[in-house]
């Protein structure tokens, strides 16, 4: 079972999880939050720009690559897109197995993965309406390839 | 053929998309950017610095020097930030 969605709106990350813990031993999962500041000052929003078409076929390709590699039962990945505010929900990544190791590692390869190869690209929105583009952090690229 | 910009490419170049028949002599998507900066004023900002411009071509990742080939859609944008 395999769920891509990218969308404005909100998900329910317990209809979800409760859909991918059908057949299965254990369900992972990991939900990216909007920070309330970035830099040391205070976040208004963040604005999520995404390359339609593309996405979606990123994504189904990550998917394709944590199924051929780990024992899943059920993979979800939902990406919301737009203008979302502190608190708010921006990707669910979730994954189910027999045993909890295959769903660990691959909850934790998507995400790493989704953030150097899926093409988003985040705004941050402060309170004095001044706004500026997200740099891409050489953390996440090193995160991304220890999995290779 | 089709060109998309994104994030603050689109910004700086002032649309998300256009369409364009570059010369016979553009056969990768380096030489794109030298042929669309030479327009100048946001283009000419948009593409200042090659080392933070990322393409995709048909809708895959590709390396600025790739071949462009027969591409019906070409995309130009900054390091991908998602998650």
């Amino acid at each position: 079972m395999r769920k891509i969605a990218v969308q404005p709106g909100d998900f329910d990350a317990n209809a979800e999880l409760a859909a991918l813990s059908a057949n299965a031993g254990g369900v992972a999962s990991f939900i990216g939050v909007v920070r309330g500041d970035a830099g040391g000052r205070a976040l208004a929003a963040l604005r999520l720009e995404h390359y339609p078409g593309m996405t979606e076929k990123a994504l189904e390709r990550l998917a394709e690559a944590a199924e051929a590699r780990w024992a899943l039962s059920g993979c979800t990945i939902i990406h919301r897109i737009g203008r979302l505010t502190p608190g708010q929900n921006i990707v669910l990544v979730a994954t189910s197995s027999r045993h909890r190791a295959d769903a660990l590692a691959a909850t934790a390869y998507l995400i790493d993965q989704l953030k150097t190869s899926a093409p988003f690209w985040k705004a941050e929105e402060f309170a004095d309406g001044t706004a500026h583009w997200v740099e891409a952090r050489e953390s996440d690229e090193t995160a991304a390839k220890a999995w290779l | 053929m089709r060109i998309l910009y994104f994030a603050w490419l689109r910004e700086k170049i002032g649309q998300g998309e256009e369409v364009f028949t570059p010369p016979a002599s553009v056969t990768t998507p380096r030489q794109l950017i030298a042929c669309l900066r030479q327009r100048g004023g946001g283009y000419a900002a948009a593409f200042a610095n090659e080392a933070l411009i990322r393409c995709a071509i048909g809708q895959e990742f590709q390396p600025l020097d790739a071949p462009l080939g027969a591409a019906g859609e070409i995309a130009f944008f900054p390091p991908v930030t998602g998650g």
